[in-house]
């Protein structure tokens, strides 16, 4: 532990250093400039005093992202739209819902693709073109069109996120179907086992392992696909209109803070997944 | 169908050779497995290999039969032949008077592979469990098998462990004891020793006659120790590569059914192993 935690510190206190080198040196003109205005003193202690004090920053220090994520989460109601956690937890619906549907079809994608020659050679160079379209092109697209057969508020986002999330599922899910030993197969044979039972008893406990992994991709690229997917329905919710009132109003520190609530929001998915990893695979993954 | 009374029925103590010692038998045991003429011809890129030419063989019950040969002899070929693995490309093979595809069908032997093969997402009572799952069995009567076969294999406590929580040899033992829970009549083991140590194959050679003695199972067992084979069986068989034929069949009537470890000691073990040696080195004599 005490060998992790010098090297951690260390590099940190100089993120958090170069932070603040960074926020004076972008900010500086501004604060000497609003201190001009104001008849005030420009002495060096005065910007730089003034520079990690500004209302709307070019950046702003991390004690300025603090404060604000903490009075949004403290000042207000969990159900208040000034409260992050509100955002926070609309954008998660979202992507989990897309999580989910990528989950349902990165699977069948998967298992046709393992069983049918046709289909492996049909479909996978679709699978792989359908991620070279870039994202922010395809997501407004994807909401007009469900928007003009009715479809509005959570399930555009979360096609967004399937579209994002079925990729890595599909890939993980070939490769953990197909990694069954030759011997275990050999062994379902002289059981004179079907198919389906192969599918259910080697082949798909034998893929468990790949498919967490590709979830742990795939969780984190989702709460990308729903900020994504917040952007051009102009939301009232979601960490991506956050985001995009934030900048509006040229509101930095309430991007930013919105920026670490989403990476918070990622990694306490990616941590859920592994929790449910190790509670389903547990002690057979502990090899 | 050439046994008409029911494979469980027949006990081994019913059985009129086995008496100690080597008893001339007064009737022939029913024959289990019958390969005439078998060959097997892999089609490769520059030329066709042959793993068996023209092999004829017969199985008597309660026969414990090795075959030995160095690599590439078709002596696994040959098994996974038998066990319907493999399809031979003239020949033919019948198994309690069945085609291997019927008898695997019925499930009427049990496979050891040369690795444990357990499923490590299993514990190890759950590996023994799948064959019966996949045969239907109910849950009280999957658990009574597979708790009876891992204390027969001497791994009662076990039952809730992950594979790679064993060793090497344990992990072989689960793999006997989950072949065993299907109540095979024939017993089909590929060099399940190949990977252990000499002292760990000592201890589980003595384990397996044993087991075979208590069981009256017809066993078919892939080896390339000479030891080994000559402690085993009670008939070797000695093949030779290119192309993979039998080369001689070894009767043991001379060692007595009921072995220990001291039996490796006796001049009839030694004269044994010595024309093993001889029929192998027979094999080689392609070797310039």
């Amino acid at each position: 532990m005490i060998k992790r935690a010098l090297p951690v510190t260390t590099m940190t206190l100089l993120l958090i250093a170069a932070w603040y080198i960074g926020a004076a040196w972008l900010n500086w003109p501004q604060a000497e400039e609003a201190l001009v205005r104001a008849g005030h003193p420009t002495g060096f202690g005065d910007v730089l005093g003034q520079a990690y004090a500004m209302k709307r920053p070019i950046l702003p220090t991390p004690v300025q992202v603090l404060d604000e994520l903490w009075g949004s989460l403290t000042g207000y109601a969990p159900s208040s739209p000034r409260n992050l956690l509100f955002h926070a937890w609309v954008t998660a619906e979202a992507a989990l819902t897309g999580l989910a549907m990528g989950l349902v079809l990165g699977t069948l994608l998967a298992v046709g693709i393992v069983y049918t020659r046709t289909l492996e050679a049909s479909l996978l160079p679709w699978v792989i073109a359908s991620q070279t379209i870039p994202i922010l092109a395809i997501a407004p697209m994807i909401v007009v069109i469900l928007g003009n057969i009715g479809l509005t508020g959570l399930l555009p986002k979360a096609v967004i996120c399937m579209y994002l999330c079925f990729f890595p599922i599909t890939v993980g899910m070939v490769k953990g179907l197909r990694s069954a030993d030759p011997l275990w197969l050999d062994l379902m044979r002289t059981y004179s086992a079907g198919r389906l039972r192969a599918f259910w008893s080697l082949r798909l406990p034998a893929s468990m392992p790949f498919l967490f992994t590709s979830l742990k991709v795939s969780v984190a690229i989702s709460v990308v696909g729903a900020i994504v997917g917040e952007l051009p329905t102009g939301g009232q919710a979601g960490l991506g209109a956050r985001l995009l009132s934030g900048s509006y109003y040229g509101q930095t520190v309430q991007i930013w803070a919105a920026l670490i609530m989403a990476s918070l929001l990622s990694v306490l998915l990616i941590a859920a997944v592994r929790g449910l990893e190790l509670v389903l695979l547990g002690r057979a993954g502990a090899r | 169908m050439t046994s008409p009374t029911s494979p469980d029925a027949t006990s081994p103590d019913s059985r009129p050779f086995d008496s100690q010692g080597a008893a001339p038998r007064p009737a022939p045991a029913p024959t289990v497995v019958e390969a005439r003429k078998l060959s097997l011809v892999y089609p490769t890129a520059d030329r066709p290999v042959t793993a068996l030419s023209e092999v004829d063989l017969t199985i008597a019950r309660g026969d414990f039969v090795s075959l030995i040969g160095p690599s590439g002899c078709g002596k696994t070929t040959l098994l996974r032949v038998i066990a319907d693995l493999e399809r031979p490309t003239s020949g033919a093979v019948a198994i309690e008077g069945m085609t291997p595809e019927q008898a695997r069908l019925k499930r009427l032997y049990g496979y050891v592979f040369q690795a444990p093969a357990l499923y490590p997402w299993r514990t190890v009572e759950r590996n023994v469990m799948l064959p019966l799952e996949i045969m239907g069995l109910a849950k009280a009567e999957r658990h009574a098998r597979a708790r009876e076969q891992l204390e027969r294999v001497g791994l009662s406590g076990f039952e809730r462990k992950f594979p790679w929580q064993l060793s090497g040899g344990m992990q072989q033992r689960v793999s006997i004891a989950r072949a065993l829970a299907l109540q095979p009549d024939l017993l089909l083991m590929d060099e399940p020793f190949g990977a252990l140590d000499e002292i760990t194959r000592d201890h589980l050679n003595l384990h397996l006659t044993q087991l075979w003695r208590a069981t009256g199972k017809t066993c078919v067992f892939v080896t390339h120790s000479i030891a080994e084979a000559v402690f085993l069986s009670t008939r070797i068989v000695v093949m030779s590569p290119r192309p993979g034929r039998i080369l001689d069949v070894i009767d043991c009537d001379a060692l007595p059914r009921e072995r220990t470890l001291d039996i490796r000691e006796t001049p009839e073990f030694a004269a044994i192993a010595h024309r093993v040696r001889e029929g192998l080195k027979e094999g080689h004599s392609y070797d310039d």
